[in-house]
């Protein structure tokens, strides 16, 4: 019984490789390479999920067995896998949400059929679940970045998929360089833990920050921050991130914004609550401080944006802020001494972080079918869409509600937990780093506002209302499996939203293992109808009390109805025209109109530039033809990227001098450098 | 703790009596000041009454959201005012949600009203549901942070308990960190509920309505639950405000001190309405992108007030 998820975990990694070697066996025949290749990855991630909550409930998560999967030949890699809380949690993350979407595939992938190659896409769609999963369970720091660079490579081959687009090739590139600067923060990192521990194994790196002197502690944090915070998206390591989801298939879209992005979010977890041990106090500040940023500027970059794929990138640097929020604070708590209050900004992370998986992934694979069927991402060229595509409309309405935080959903029991642990963090300390919790807390409620004001947006102007274009007019509803995928994640919001109690359940080994305390014992009241904030009197919420209590009201205004409207009669008629002739689409509230307060209010960080051109024939009120433009760009892009790649373009034209192509100097080159590295050893 | 029954049917029950009778006092108290004679207070329970009687016209462009959205928001009103103490310490429904749920399910039925301003592709409607979710985001952190200040104050998110707190002995009238937390509160009140310097419950001058806005396309039951579930969201709102900051009178068990909690709940409501009046008649209505000005301002009243908690401890 014990050996099971163990079992279970090696046969979903067999059945990725198997996936990926089928899908290329059949290259020729698309179809076949398609249905093999994504009925594989969904039954290898269903039995991943199964592995995963087996693991977790039996409490073979805390056993710490270590599996060598491969013999190894050089020292210190080993290629074994270990099923620790941690890592079987976000397994669960990994293998829910790529089931998710090896469904949604199955049916989305059919327009590549004939154009593209679809054994190419599903070998490399298997070979990152796989790598993913190997990311989440490696044992060894070699291992590790083995699987992080496959993972890395599969995800930049399946963003440019569609490399006849210089969007994505560009995109691909760029998704490409960021990624390998982080890489080259975490090779530096580890070496440093090894200088420590004398291994590579995690096992040897638990609890070795309390080993290593206050510099290169203070400095491995910093390099895995900022190696992770690439991958992660957090401000301002997030650029690659609004340009290569968008320009990605959507089905991979989901599974970067879902899950790749949330392998930074457990490595951080991974080196700051496992490798570092006691914290100092700023490490803490730091992250929240990181988070909040993330979390305000993400939503707000968010707003501006009128394509739909783009918007829904930048919500992902949000809510990783929001994660971050939680995880910061548990570092503050454990800082302090507080391994409950840590336990409960843990979860408060965690469970965001389940959330975002799921609810972006839904909006995402909803977004793509969305595209598919209007051929834009334009959300100006949308709308009307509730009544042409009723499913995916449904599923996108519910997970907006999710995302912006709103009760009964997920994203507000997340959200509810991160706010108790930044009000109980108010009194853990005296000293007026404390102020930084109600802040945060007041810039958390400022980022689910603006949050909630960008799917009203999003949602309205995309499903709502009148057709703005012919492809939008003559849109299709998502064909049987896209819409099979968006139920079923649907149903996880729901599930997640209604009982959060009985999920905390599944984090116990997880909290226990890292922050040293047991939430679910504390959060759970009434039979674990009502979730509480870890201490007696600090509050509670019943998301499914309050839904139970809504229906029980309901019979208040169907009551009033009987009563006093039985015999009124409802009447089709056209919306209210100021008695012009009638609307038409290009009458109807734009995306840009909508966010127009926003820009404006936050006009010192858009910097918007507007340019209107106007032609008219007696008087500029009555203009003939009229020209609009209105761009708002990234201040990152233009302080920081923009000189840095002027920079790194002049310095490498001055280097091209030296790597001029002949062996001799090369040779010389490395001559030189053995010389100065010995002498330096010496 | 057993849900009482008989207090969940009691509140429910006030809301739904007293909304329509707060709106209609507040635009009786406005006409006097402004010399007019005005409508009785009851005419808002008139209004309605009518609404519930007339035809709906709903638009062809209109789709089940534009439908679904009344329902929302007037049964997520009424949720949120059970979470909050009225008549006593104890409110109805405390053990599903505190202070955090509340704004929480304010913010749920804003989201579907907004969804149904947008719904009839009328641009007066999304005009409207463009301004009113920008004014909710900008007042949302001010909001949150008093709310937090009392809440550290109490220890808990729970309002029965916050009303307690400021119930016990430590509690004195005008404690800074009250008097600038009230401040903050009744400028994101005024906000909220669509009240003069921000928006003019009275107009429908296209260009200048927020809420009135987003409900142009909205007739009969509709517009009726729309307009009950406004009113009831404003009354929620006051009660926190009254009962969180000046529990003078609560009833701390049922049901004995019930008819005088009742009579000082009842007098609170009518000094707080009388401020909104006053606020109302000697304000103009600030310009769209003014409203940031004094949000913001709320938002430093509520910083000040959690910083004295530091000072004066």
């Amino acid at each position: 019984m014990d050996r099971l998820p163990q079992t279970l975990l090696l046969l979903t990694i067999l059945g990725y490789v198997l996936g990926a070697a089928a899908s290329l066996f059949c290259l020729r025949a698309g179809k076949a390479a398609n249905v093999l290749a994504f009925g594989i990855a969904a039954l290898a991630a269903l039995n991943g999920v199964v592995a995963s909550v087996a693991g977790l409930l039996t409490g073979a998560a805390t056993a710490r067995c270590s599996v060598q999967i491969l013999p190894a030949l050089i020292p210190y890699i080993r290629f074994s896998i270990r099923l620790d809380a941690l890592g079987l949690f976000f397994t669960l993350l990994v293998s829910l949400v790529g089931l998710a979407i090896a469904i949604y595939s199955l049916g989305y992938n059919r327009q590549f059929l004939g154009r593209k190659s679809l054994g190419v896409f599903g070998a490399f769609f298997n070979s990152l679940l796989l790598a993913i999963t190997l990311v989440f369970l490696a044992d060894n720091a070699f291992f590790f970045l083995i699987a992080w660079e496959i993972m890395a490579l599969s995800a930049y081959f399946l963003v440019s998929f569609e490399h006849e687009q210089e969007e994505s090739r560009n995109a691909g590139v760029l998704f490409f360089v960021m990624s390998h600067i982080g890489t080259g923060c975490l090779i530096l990192g580890f070496l440093l833990l090894f200088q420590a521990s004398g291994g590579y194994d995690f096992n040897g790196f638990h609890a070795v920050g309390s080993m290593m002197a206050t510099g290169p502690r203070n400095a491995a944090f910093i390099l895995f921050l900022a190696g992770f915070g690439v991958k992660a998206g957090i401000i301002p390591l997030h650029i690659w991130l609004p340009v290569a989801h968008p320009a990605a298939p959507s089905n991979i879209s989901a599974l970067m914004s879902g899950i790749l992005i949330k392998t930074g979010i457990y490595g951080i977890i991974r080196v700051c609550f496992d490798f570092m041990g006691p914290p100092p106090d700023w490490w803490g500040v730091t992250l929240l401080a990181i988070g909040t940023i993330s979390a305000v500027l993400g939503v707000l970059y968010a707003l501006m944006e009128h394509d739909l794929k783009r918007l829904l990138a930048y919500h992902s640097i949000e809510n990783i802020g929001i994660i971050l929020m939680g995880l910061g604070a548990a570092l503050m708590f454990l800082h302090t001494g507080h391994p409950v209050l840590a336990s409960l900004a843990l979860v408060a992370g965690l469970y965001h972080t389940i959330n975002h998986a799921v609810f972006k992934a839904l909006l995402f694979l909803g977004a793509g079918a969305v595209v598919h069927a209007t051929r834009t991402r334009n959300m100006e060229e949308m709308g009307g869409l509730v009544g042409r595509m009723p499913r995916t409309a449904f599923c996108f309405l519910i997970g907006a509600v999710a995302i912006s935080a709103l009760p009964p959903l997920n994203g507000f029991v997340s959200e509810w937990l991160t706010y108790q642990s930044l009000l109980q963090g108010f009194g853990t300390t005296q000293s007026l780093i404390r102020l930084i919790f109600p802040l945060g807390g007041a810039m958390l409620a400022l980022t689910g506002a603006l949050a909630a004001a960008c799917f009203v947006k999003a949602y309205g102007i995309t499903f709502l209302a009148q057709p703005r274009s012919e492809h939008a007019a003559c849109a299709r509803e998502a064909g049987g499996p896209e819409v099979a995928a968006q139920i079923l994640l649907t149903a996880v919001c729901v599930f997640l939203g209604l009982f959060p109690t009985q999920f905390i359940r599944l984090l116990d080994p997880v909290t226990s293992q890292l922050a040293g305390s047991a939430l679910s014992a504390q959060a759970g009241l009434l039979g674990g109808f009502v979730l509480s904030g870890a201490t007696p009197t600090g509050g509670s919420v019943s998301t499914l009390g309050l839904s139970l209590m809504a229906a029980c009201l309901l019979p208040v205004p169907l009551a009033l109805w009987w009563v006093f409207s039985r015999k009124t009669l409802v009447r089709r008629g056209p919306t209210w025209d100021c008695g012009l002739q009638g609307l038409t689409p290009r009458m109807e509230y734009t995306a840009t109109g909508f966010s127009k307060p926003i820009r404006m209010i936050f006009k010192a960080l858009f910097r918007p530039r507007r340019e209107v051109q106007r032609e008219y024939d007696f008087s500029p009120y009555f203009a003939t033809n009229l020209r609009f433009e209105s761009h708002v760009e990234e201040v990152f892009q233009t302080r920081i990227y923009r000189p840095l790649n002027w920079l790194i373009w002049r310095v490498s034209r001055r280097m091209r001098a030296l790597q001029a192509g002949s062996l001799q100097a090369y040779l010389i080159y490395i001559f030189v450098t053995l010389l100065l590295l010995l002498m330096f050893a010496l | 703790m057993n849900l009482d029954l008989t207090a969940i049917v009691l509140q429910t029950v006030l809301l739904l009596a007293l909304a329509p009778l707060v709106s209609g006092i507040i635009r009786k108290g406005k006409a006097r000041l402004q010399n007019r004679r005005g409508p009785p207070v009851w005419q808002p329970y008139l209004d309605l009454r009518k609404f519930f009687g007339k035809d709906m016209v709903i638009s062809e462009h209109a789709s089940w959201v534009f439908s679904f959205a009344p329902y929302v928001v007037f049964i997520s009103a009424l949720l949120a005012g059970l979470l909050v103490p009225m008549l006593t310490v104890q409110a109805p429904l405390s053990m599903f949600g505190g202070v955090l749920a509340l704004v929480g399910l304010l913010a749920l039925g804003r989201f579907f009203l907004a969804l149904g301003g947008l719904d009839p592709a009328s641009t007066f409607g999304g005009m409207g549901s463009s301004r009113e979710m920008t004014i909710a985001a900008i007042a949302e952190p001010a909001l949150m942070l008093a709310v937090f200040t009392l809440a550290i104050a109490a220890g808990s998110t729970d309002l029965s308990r916050i009303v307690a707190a400021t119930l016990g002995p430590n509690w004195s009238l005008l404690s800074p960190m009250h008097v600038l937390a009230f401040a903050a509160l009744f400028v994101v009140l005024l906000a909220e509920t669509g009240r003069l310097p921000v928006d003019n419950p009275a107009t429908h001058l296209e260009l200048t309505m927020i809420h009135e806005a987003m409900l142009l396309e909205y007739s009969g039951r509709y517009l009726a639950l729309m307009e009950w579930g406004a009113s009831i969201k404003q009354l929620v709102l006051m009660t926190l405000l009254v009962n969180v900051f000046f529990p003078f009178g609560i009833a701390t068990s049922a049901p004995a001190g019930l008819a005088a909690s009742l009579l000082a709940y009842g007098a609170k409501l009518l000094v707080l309405s009388g401020a909104v009046v006053i606020v109302e008649t000697t304000n103009a209505k600030l310009r769209l992108f003014r409203v940031p000005d004094l949000l913001s301002a709320a938002f430093v009243l509520a910083g000040l007030s959690l910083l004295s908690t530091f000072l004066f401890q």
